[in-house]
């Protein structure tokens, strides 16, 4: 196992070189000039423009550009935005938000979603299972946006329960709302997912013979059917995590949630290179090592998978 | 209360009344010279966006940054919140015999730091942002000072191409000159007699000796001589400022201070107006203006009102297919605005009758008159004539909510002149400007003017002088030069403006740009703010604005 973990973070190294210099590549790809729509319906004077490509060597190969950019990097330097702002201390002050975010969001989508497939599974085609089934259709019919301006004007503004937007402190009970928003979608599937599961594995084998040993109905469920049953969901909410985290432009948008989807989104938008690059970067590394994590799981779930 | 007459004003066609009733709504707050009574300790909450660049003045003109630097900074002059005339602010007197020379006495003020704002402030300052090498985005605003072109150069073959520009002679222009700590001296190379009302605009602030000797920390603290001085930044955040307690202007800001804050989007920041969280935000979002909701969102805390901003469509005149003016002509009369405001807007923008906003000092109505009417029959007949062939097709950025209006825009022309009109969008704005910029544009396409200081002559000269700063459709008239070049140099404001307005109907008649409507600025604000005006620049007015806590 611990080669085999080994192995995987090695291979982390040129994938995370390939993506960055992928990325770097298309935002230096976008039309226009970044400083072209900087000075309003005027057009921006030559001395400026000249000053701000010599100050971000953009008149230099892309390559060149790539690998000044790596080399900073790797000292920890991500580089600034035009407006003079260090990238890493927009990182720093994002970053956290958006990874609270997409917790409360797995874990919202994790505990509902789970309950939800068990419960069903357990008894398909009951007063419950239709239920679910239902309003779990309706959550994947309906756009992200939906919900959010939904819930947003129903709980904040009409009933004045929660405020409309969250501070920029961002604390985990203020983004229990939005995280619910980001995470109704993978909720319905993760339902879904677990209910298919349970209710293929409830008729196999391993299955009949742990009730036939007399094992109480608790245990067969919680150990033998509900551990096998979690691949194919763990492997979803693993793969999923990533998504929250970078996909989560519309919910922040909303709630004036301050992370990493708007930043990424502004950034793009305005050409800003160094940024975009930067905060990719990390959801690269976030995606990669959740993958890694999934497939570790897999071991740790089902004894018949090893890796050595 | 003051909701329902905001659609009311527009119903009006005349500038005076749109003026006046600007002031009756405007809040009900102390009238223009005044401030807003006793002072407070609340910190007040105004909606803005990240500033593109440091917050030095002669850097900056987007609105984000705008903002704050009006906060930080206060110039030689300043405009009134509700007329836009200027007044002086740290000039005591602005003196000239012929328009081009002009003795400046200033008054004692002083800079966030303690040390004096004298004459050599401004002389630094204003050489600092001329010169090219400093690559500072305002440096056309001093053009008109001699020995611009000494501290100023051209890139030969704009910024593209393989040559630099050439080291310019001179450090500082020789038109100014610090006759002693409160006397300025500007010599300008031509009469100009706008040039005391172009003083209140960022590019003309002051700066501190701080800023000269260590600019890095002028940028992340930056000191300045206005109402607020800075505090604290938080990128991504806010920026926030509090009052200067030395201010030395007439007007003093009630509030303790202000912090500007960035939103995600515009529907978070109406959602944070509406339930109390934000004090003030002046942009409603479309969701809210559709059947004017925010008024009942809102209730007796929002205002709706023009500001010094045109929308237009502009025609790239080198491209031959635009050249003939009867083309033009015809298809601003065969554009129905009316039905565009109505339908698109609410009725809230209204229609233009010229080339320059409402309440512009200098601007008289009806200057476009006949063209700007819509007349389809007439226009379809001119139209014909001319021989114009393929389909008709407009652009603008989809990053913006221009879509809407530039699509509705479309439909009256292909219903007036029965040919096809298509709206054809471009992904960005920097894509949009670039294709501007470099004259590759072969659509009529959407350009906006929000006047950068209240004049007639700030919406004539960029725009429609033979190489003026945002000439951007290359339109060139001799004729009009020559008027415009006798307008500036006109002994006094009331013949100046006269001739500006002759200049301005003798542009009209080649329509190089296509005047569509009056931009209008809905603002809402929470309940604890009250005597909210906001300018005709599209801001707050920190100074007459009071909160309780």
């Amino acid at each position: 196992m611990g080669r085999y973990v080994l192995r995987r973070l090695v291979q982390l190294v040129p994938v995370f070189l390939g993506t960055t210099f992928l990325i770097y590549l298309l935002v230096w790809a976008i039309p226009g000039d970044p400083f072209a729509g900087k000075c309003g319906d005027r057009p921006c004077p030559d001395a400026y423009i000249t000053r701000m490509r010599a100050e971000f060597h953009l008149d230099d190969n892309v390559v060149v550009q790539y690998a000044r950019y790596l080399g900073n990097l790797v000292q920890g330097d991500f580089g600034q935005t035009f407006n003079g702002t260090s990238v890493g201390a927009l990182i720093a002050a994002a970053y956290p938000v958006t990874v609270r975010l997409a917790l409360v969001a797995l874990l919202i989508e994790a505990v509902i979603g789970l309950a939800a497939g068990v419960l069903t599974g357990l008894r398909s085609g009951g007063y419950l299972d239709n239920l679910v089934l239902v309003s779990t259709l309706f959550l994947i019919a309906i756009p992200v946006f939906v919900t959010g301006y939904v819930l947003q004007t129903v709980l904040g503004l009409r009933l004045g329960l929660i405020s409309p937007t969250v501070s920029p402190a961002a604390g985990f009970g203020e983004l229990i709302v939005p995280g619910f928003v980001l995470g109704s979608l993978s909720m319905a599937y993760v339902a879904r997912l677990t209910r298919t599961s349970i209710a293929e594995n409830r008729r196999t084998d391993y299955v009949r013979t742990a009730v036939a040993k007399g094992l109480t109905p608790r245990r067969v469920v919680g150990v033998h059917l509900l551990r096998n049953s979690a691949i194919p969901v763990v492997t979803f909410l693993g793969v999923d995590l990533g998504s929250l985290m970078g996909g989560a432009i519309v919910t922040e948008g909303i709630f004036n949630i301050r992370g990493v989807g708007g930043l990424i989104f502004r950034s793009i938008q305005t050409k800003e290179g160094a940024t975009v690059t930067g905060v990719v970067v990390l959801l690269v590394v976030v995606y990669l090592l959740m993958n890694l994590l999934v497939d570790v799981l897999y071991a740790v779930l089902d004894p018949r998978i090893r890796y050595d | 209360m003051r909701t329902g007459r905001g659609t009311a004003w527009f119903a009006l066609p005349i500038s005076i009344v749109l003026l006046t009733s600007a002031c009756g709504g405007s809040g009900g707050g102390t009238d223009g010279g005044g401030s807003g009574g006793e002072q407070t300790d609340v910190t007040i909450s105004v909606n803005s966006t990240e500033p593109e660049n440091p917050l030095v003045p002669g850097n900056t003109n987007e609105t984000g940054g705008g903002k704050v630097v009006d906060a930080l900074f206060t110039g030689l002059v300043e405009y009134d919140p509700r007329t836009a005339e200027p007044s002086n602010a740290v000039a005591e007197s602005i003196d000239t015999t012929d328009s081009q020379v002009y003795t400046i006495r200033l008054k004692p003020w002083t800079f966030h730091d303690g040390t004096p704002v004298t004459a050599q402030s401004f002389v630094d300052s204003w050489n600092y942002t001329a010169y090219s090498p400093n690559g500072q985005q305002n440096a056309s605003f001093f053009a008109q000072i001699a020995g611009f072109d000494q501290v100023n150069t051209e890139d030969p073959d704009g910024t593209s191409g393989p040559l630099q520009a050439p080291q310019p002679p001179a450090q500082a222009m020789s038109g100014l000159r610090a006759v002693d700590d409160r006397t300025l001296e500007v010599t300008l190379a031509q009469p100009f007699s706008v040039f005391p009302t172009q003083l209140g605009y960022q590019a003309f602030m002051p700066l501190p000796q701080a800023f000269f000797t260590d600019r890095a920390a002028f940028e992340a603290n930056p000191v300045g001589n206005g109402p607020f001085r800075f505090v604290s930044r938080q990128p991504g955040a806010n920026i926030v400022l509090e009052r200067y307690e030395q201010f030395a202007g007439e007007r003093k800001p009630s509030v303790k201070g202000v912090e500007f804050r960035f939103y995600e989007s515009v529907e978070a920041a109406y959602a944070d107006v509406v339930s109390g969280n934000l004090d003030f935000l002046e942009i409603i979002p479309p969701s809210a203006i559709a059947g004017n909701l925010f008024e009942t969102d809102l209730p007796g805390r929002s205002v709706s009102q023009t500001y010094l901003g045109l929308q237009r469509i502009g025609f790239p005149l080198y491209d031959a297919r635009f050249q003939n003016p009867q083309l033009r002509q015809a298809l601003s009369m065969a554009i129905d605005r009316e039905a565009v405001n109505q339908q698109i807007f609410n009725g809230l923008k209204p229609p233009a009758d010229g080339l320059v906003a409402p309440n512009v000092p200098g601007r008289i109505d009806g200057q476009c008159g006949e063209l700007c009417t819509y007349q389809p029959a007439k226009a379809k007949q001119m139209f014909d004539a001319t021989g114009f062939q393929g389909p008709i097709e407009l652009t603008s950025n989809a990053d913006s909510g221009n879509a809407e209006w530039m699509q509705a825009t479309c439909v009256t022309i292909t219903q007036a002149l029965g040919r096809e009109c298509n709206f054809v969008p471009v992904p960005t704005f920097g894509e949009f400007r670039s294709a501007i910029n470099g004259r590759e544009m072969s659509r009529i396409y959407r350009t906006g003017w929000v006047a950068d200081y209240p004049s007639i002559e700030n919406f004539l000269n960029p725009m429609y002088r033979t190489g003026g700063s945002t000439n951007d459709g290359e339109y060139s008239n001799p004729a009009v030069d020559a008027l415009l070049a006798r307008a500036d140099a006109a002994p006094s404001t009331e013949e100046g403006n006269a001739l500006y307005q002759e200049a301005e109907r003798m542009i009209i008649q080649d329509m190089p740009a296509i005047p569509l409507y009056f931009q209008s600025v809905q603002a809402g604000w929470s309940p604890r703010l009250a005597n909210v005006t906001v300018t005709q620049l599209r801001e707050l007015d920190l100074f007459s604005v009071t909160a309780t806590s």
